[in-house]
């Protein structure tokens, strides 16, 4: 079963580090990622840039509206998204409870995918349905 | 990227899995001494077996297999981790030393998960996390099977799992058989799980299907192995001679017990052909061993009950005149209001409905049982075989008002139905 796990940081904080704190954390993680790999439970991920970067999309009178900056404005803030392969939730909890970045104060949130078969053939046939002549 | 395992394959190792964990978790806790580190290998050996067995093929003894690979897996995470921690160093120099290549023999196996359970069974532990343990180390379900059948979310689960654990490690609780002098108390602890377990699988209450069924393989399966323990005098051993049989004769009716259409079908109204033999041969000969030795507690009465309804050929041809002098042995030891209750139905069928009625009514002025829907249900029951419909009637109806389980709901509908 596929878990996403989405972790967040406290950017003033990440920024406050010198260079050799940062690729000390960098180093350690990346090499927990990989025996994650290794072991067949690393099933995607990206790092995302810092929430500066972001852009937030809303509807607003009868159009798409944006704002800069992330949607919502914390002290912790996404910094990426590890997609975790794993038997059951204890087992996900387990692989992340290990992951390095957590000494580092960085926060998970664990969540496991949702299965929408069955929502997305009900969806199908209802669009089928509307075609039909 | 490897190439995709089969699906066959892959129905094989998930089937194994059922089959094997519980052993090869039980046996790596003892070989490592550590609960997490066991579980997080083996899950890797499980990984390694989807990525290799499709080239090699299964081994003839995938479950020695699943071991030693397992034990590979947990020294590479302890060099890992002695990388950043020095006392990680001697114990790995420790498990590499330590020779793991005798065969494992059944008996071993079953030794440790027979220490296991009183792990997870430990009285430091909240009886929820007691139960949810088990079935996962124990049983091999996952975190979201045992959320479905106690009708909680998965991560309420996975945090009382994740809690018990950290008890487990922190007091630490020993991964051993208790002593004799402990073991009574202990023992009483491991039985009330099991049949918690049953329980969750036998009743309508709770969870899909498919999980409720093999909760009570589970909890069968938990039984035998205690029967297992060596025979001590301190070890009340009829209790669990006593709690197998009183499983074995319930899941005898399983077959008996709905319709095709899901709708619950009454002792009285069960086609009794449908009965597992075999399962009530086993429960009967288990009850009388355990009456024999005269240490019995309740499950073995309440088993000894269940076999008089499994040895008789009809509610008519039972011998009700046994099972009252049975619950009423019952009711000295455990007083509650629901065995008074099924005490208050059996003197119903023995001396008539009029007998019944005072009985049930003497129950539920106590009160614990107003909101119980079985005993407006056996109220109802009382009213309807004196004739008294309107009594019988709005009884049903207080039933049907108590009761949110729907194979229930369809039988009190159908009584009321019939009623006009």
């Amino acid at each position: 079963m596929k878990y996403l796990c989405f972790g967040y940081y406290d950017k003033g904080k990440f920024d406050g580090m010198t260079e050799s704190e940062r690729n000390a954390m960098f180093d350690t993680c990346f090499e927990y990622d990989d025996h994650l790999r290794a072991s067949g439970h690393w099933a995607g991920g990206e790092a995302l840039q810092g929430p500066e970067s972001a852009l937030t999309l809303y509807w607003k009178n009868g159009k798409a509206a944006t704002t800069d900056g992330p949607y919502a404005e914390t002290k912790e803030q996404l910094g990426g998204i590890l997609v975790l392969e794993a038997r059951d939730m204890n087992h996900a909890v387990q692989l992340i409870g290990q992951h390095p970045a957590l000494t580092y104060g960085n926060i998970f949130e664990i969540r496991p995918a949702a299965d929408m078969n069955e929502v997305m053939k009900a969806s199908e046939q209802r669009r089928r349905q509307v075609v039909a002549p | 990227m490897p190439p995709p395992v089969p699906e066959q394959l892959s129905r094989t190792i998930e089937t194994l899995y059922r089959s094997e964990s519980g052993r090869v978790l039980a046996t790596l806790v003892r070989l490592l001494g550590d609960l997490d580190l066991a579980e997080e290998s083996m899950h890797e050996a499980f990984a390694a077996a989807l990525e290799s067995w499709p080239q090699t093929g299964i081994p003839d003894k995938p479950r020695p297999w699943l071991i030693s690979t397992a034990r590979f897996k947990a020294i590479d995470a302890m060099r890992r981790r002695a990388r950043f921690d020095g006392a990680q160093r001697d114990l790995v120099a420790h498990m590499e030393s330590r020779d793991h290549s005798a065969p494992l023999d059944d008996e071993e196996i079953e030794d440790d998960r027979l220490r296991l359970i009183f792990t997870c069974c430990h009285p430091a532990l909240p009886p929820e996390g007691q139960v949810a343990l088990t079935l996962r180390e124990i049983c091999g379900l996952t975190t979201e099977e045992i959320a479905r059948a106690f009708l909680v979310t998965p991560a309420t689960l996975a945090q009382r799992i994740v809690r018990a654990k950290a008890k487990i490690r922190e007091t630490p609780i020993p991964y051993e058989v208790p002593t004799p002098q402990e073991l009574p108390e202990r023992l009483d602890a491991v039985l009330q799980v099991i049949y918690l377990v049953f329980n969750e699988g036998y009743s309508a209450a709770a969870g899909a299907e498919v999980t409720r069924a093999e909760l009570t393989g589970e909890a069968i399966r938990l039984g035998r192995l205690l029967t297992e323990l060596q025979p001590e005098p301190e070890v009340p051993k009829p209790e669990i001679m006593g709690l197998l049989a009183l499983m074995l004769l319930q899941e005898s009716r399983r077959a008996a017990r709905t319709s095709p259409a899901g709708e619950l079908i009454l002792l009285e109204n069960q086609d009794r052909s449908l009965w597992n033999r075999e399962q009530i041969a086993e429960g009967v000969a288990l009850v009388e061993k355990a009456l024999q030795s005269r240490r019995f507690g309740s499950y073995t009465l309440q088993a000894a009950i269940a076999a008089v309804h499994a040895e008789a050929e009809s509610v008519a041809a039972t011998d009700w005149r046994q099972i009252v002098a049975l619950y009423n042995q019952l009711v000295r030891i455990q007083p509650s209001p629901v065995v008074q209750l099924n005490r208050a139905v059996a003197i119903a069928m023995q001396e008539g409905p009029e007998a019944g009625l005072t009985h049930i009514d003497a129950v539920l002025e106590h009160g614990e049982l107003a909101n119980y829907y079985l005993a407006h249900s056996a109220r109802a029951d009382m009213y309807r075989r004196l004739g008294r419909t309107a009594e019988a009637r709005s009884s049903y109806e207080k039933a049907l008002a108590l009761t949110q389980q729907e194979p229930e709901r369809q039988f009190l509908e159908e009584r009321i139905r019939q009623l006009k």
